[in-house]
Formats: C-alpha cells, sequence, structure tokens
C-alpha cells in the first residue's frame, strides 16, 4: 500500500497544489474528516473552512471556500470553489472584510434577503484569518 | 490623373489606420496569450469535474436527478456566446449566421425556441431580425469570471428544473488555434452520460456523505457551470484569436495600398514636372522664332 497520498487541490482557475503528503484533514459538510493513506472511497461536500496537509512534520493550511472532495486509497482530490494557501492570505485585507460584513450584520435582520450574504462573507473572513495567522 | 495632394492626404490617412490596426492587432495577441492561459488553468478543475460527476452519476443512475434525466425535447433553449465588439473577422457574423440557419431547420421540430444571448453583437443581430431573445448578457467577456458562469448556469437549470425548457443547448465559437474557430453546437443538459465501461469496472461505490442525492443536487450544477465557464473562455480565446487575424490581413492590406497610393504619387508628380518642362522649352522655342 502506498504510504503516502497525492493530494490535489483544483478550483476552476487555477491547479493549486499537487502534491505527495503523509495526512489530509478537510472541513467536510458533516464535520471535519482526516485522510491518512489507505483511506476508502469517499466522496464528500465542503464546507468553508480550513483545511490542512502535513507532509513529514510540516503542517501546511489553506483556506477553501467549499467545494467536494473525492477520496480514494491513495489520493485526495480537492475541488474547491476558492483556496488561498497561507502565504497567500492576505490577513489585513481578511481583517477588514470581517469588521466589514460584521458590521453589516449588526444593521440586518434575520429575514433580509443579503443576510445570508453577509455571513458567508464573515465566514470566510474568518476562515482565512483562521487559516493565515494559526502558524 | 489625379491630384498630387489628394493622394498624398489619403496616404497618410491609410497610414494612420495601418498604426490602428497594427496595435490592435498586438494588443490581440497579448489578450489571447492570456486568455490561453486561462484556458490552460481551468482545465485540471473541468477534467476532474467531469470525472467525478461521470463516476457519481454511472452509479447513481439517470433517475437520480432530473438534470440527468433525458425528456422528450419540445421546448429546446438555446445559449448564443457572441462578443461585445467587433473588428473581429467573420467571428460573430459566421455563429449568428448558423444560429440563424439552424433557427430556420428546426422551428418544426421543437415547439419553442428560447433564445439567451451574450454578448452585443448577437444582441443586435437578433433584434434587427426581430426575434425574441429571453434574456441577454452583456459585458460579460470582458472579464469572464466565475460569478458569470454562475448567473448563466443557474437561469438555464432554474428553466430547465421549472419545465421551461426541456433541452439547453450552446453556440459557440470553439477555440481551435489562434487562426481556427469553429463554430459548434453543443448540448448542455441534460447530462448525457457515457454509459460505456468506466462505471462497471469500478469494483466499489463511494461512501458519500452526506447523501449520494444530496451530493448529486451540489455537484451538477456546479458542472454546469464548469461547462460554461469553459465555454466562455474559449469564446474570448476564439474573439481575440479572431481579431488578431483580421487585424492582421487589414494591416498587409494597407501596406499593399500604400505602395499602390505612393506609386501614383510618384507617377503623379512625374507628369506635373513633365508638362512644366514641356511648357518651358515650348514658351523658349516660341520666344526664338
Amino acid at each position: 500500500m502506498a504510504s503516502t497520498i497525492r493530494l490535489e487541490l483544483v478550483t476552476p482557475e487555477r491547479l493549486v497544489l499537487s502534491e505527495e503528503v503523509d495526512e489530509v484533514v478537510a472541513p467536510g459538510h458533516e464535520g471535519e474528516f482526516g485522510v491518512l493513506p489507505g483511506h476508502t472511497q469517499f466522496l464528500a461536500t465542503l464546507n468553508i473552512g480550513v483545511m490542512w496537509y502535513r507532509k513529514g512534520s510540516g503542517i501546511n493550511k489553506l483556506a477553501l471556500g467549499g467545494g467536494f472532495a473525492e477520496v480514494t486509497h491513495d489520493r485526495v482530490v480537492v475541488m474547491a470553489d476558492t483556496a488561498e494557501r497561507a502565504d497567500e492570505i492576505d490577513l489585513e485585507r481578511a481583517q477588514r472584510a470581517r469588521d466589514r460584513a460584521e458590521a453589516r450584520l449588526k444593521e440586518l435582520t434575520m429575514d433580509d434577503e443579503t443576510h445570508e450574504k453577509a455571513r458567508a462573507a464573515l465566514n470566510r473572513a474568518l476562515v482565512r484569518m483562521a487559516a493565515g495567522g494559526g502558524e | 490623373m489625379a491630384n498630387l495632394r489628394a493622394i498624398r492626404k489619403r496616404v497618410s490617412s491609410v497610414k494612420s489606420t495601418q498604426q490602428i490596426t497594427r496595435a490592435m492587432k498586438m494588443v490581440s495577441a497579448a489578450k489571447l496569450r492570456r486568455a490561453q492561459d486561462a484556458i490552460n488553468a481551468a482545465r485540471p478543475y473541468a477534467r476532474k469535474m467531469r470525472e467525478v460527476v461521470t463516476a457519481v452519476a454511472g452509479r447513481a443512475g439517470a433517475e437520480a436527478h432530473p438534470l440527468l434525466t433525458a425528456r422528450e425535447a419540445k421546448k429546446l433553449a438555446l445559449l448564443v456566446v457572441t462578443s461585445d465588439r467587433g473588428l473581429c473577422g467573420s467571428f460573430n457574423s459566421g455563429l449568428t449566421r448558423a444560429v440563424y440557419r439552424f433557427l430556420n431547420e428546426h422551428r418544426g421540430e421543437y415547439e419553442e425556441i428560447t433564445l439567451f444571448v451574450i454578448g452585443r453583437k448577437g444582441r443586435d443581430f437578433f433584434r434587427r431580425r426581430e426575434i425574441p431573445i429571453r434574456k441577454e448578457y452583456l459585458g460579460v467577456l470582458g472579464s469572464v469570471s466565475r460569478q458569470h458562469a454562475e448567473t448563466l448556469a443557474s437561469d438555464l437549470v432554474g428553466g430547465f428544473l421549472d419545465g421551461e425548457f426541456d433541452e439547453v443547448q450552446i453556440a459557440f465559437n470553439e477555440f481551435r488555434s489562434a487562426i481556427s474557430q469553429v463554430v459548434r453546437f453543443e448540448k448542455m443538459f441534460p447530462i448525457a452520460l457515457e454509459s460505456s465501461g468506466e462505471t462497471a469496472g469500478d469494483e466499489v461505490d463511494y461512501l458519500y456523505e452526506p447523501s449520494r442525492e444530496e451530493i448529486l443536487a451540489t455537484l451538477l450544477p456546479k458542472y454546469v457551470q464548469t461547462m460554461i465557464l469553459r465555454v466562455l473562455l474559449e469564446s474570448v480565446a476564439g474573439e481575440h484569436g479572431a481579431r488578431m487575424t483580421a487585424m492582421d490581413s487589414a494591416t498587409n492590406n494597407s501596406v499593399d495600398m500604400i505602395a499602390r497610393l505612393t506609386l501614383q504619387m510618384n507617377r503623379a508628380r512625374q507628369a506635373t514636372i513633365t508638362t512644366e518642362l514641356t511648357e518651358i522649352v515650348s514658351g523658349a522655342e516660341a520666344l526664338k522664332g
């Protein structure tokens, strides 16, 4: 059995990474799940959230904007709507986005149409901050 | 013999046109490269998407989701992808003409054909012929983004699920190379499954989280989006390619034209000199006599 897994992360705009890694943890729709080599075939939808993978002892984080993951015993393919590596994340911008979203949420009521949008924006900003700042 | 000054003026006007076409050609070449890069960058995602959709839908069967279920095609929706700007050879006219022919030929087959049009050129074409357009999308192609593909997909998928149409086709210029774009009609959905081989060979089914049906319900619209995005990107690349070729031949033509005009101009100048000389000589002759 393979001792590593091939992690491929693609977004509609680009191939973000394609690497041999030891472990992957992704934000599944029904909770975070981890993948080690030899995992069973698995298909899941992903939430907005932080994903990370381990290569040796180094851990890399990414901010995901939702998507799908296909897992086979030696491969993980993540099809994300958006994905940013920790080193690509602009923390200040994420903070500003969070502040903006929070301010907007305060003005809106729950049944406002844009409420959901603002919440999603807040969520994305928080995820970015978590992925980018938590080294 | 044409007037010398008129020719001179003409040459300078052709020269400035040439400058413009040359600049446009260069701009298009640069944009074409960028568009090609975008196509290449989008390819891995599209490929993975297709793999997964084929795998899942093959196992689930055509009844699992309406987007997979073929219905009797009474009402057709046709998405026509043209460009917002002209000066790109037969890029738009080739496509709109093909669509026009298609409409005439297939009118009897379908109860109704609904048109969705991307691009100002296509809109103007159908408007002039008073063919109703259901929805038009302008200014999409300047910067193709996922948001555009999303709106388009949700309009089309929404109409399909509501039963407004039973089949969706897309007409666009396929990007073959910088100098070759081919008009294509492609069926988008219901999604036709390649039923053969692939799925039968796979021993194990996936575990799904959440259920297979729920995954399909989010996966399929995403798949439609990626298909639309691909078509948009190809069309943009095709447009730049077509414009580059058109501007290249325009520049070449202007070179020829300038050469011809210069020849004419020199001839005219020579002719005036000759006439003047004859006049002087004959004047001198007259005085002598």
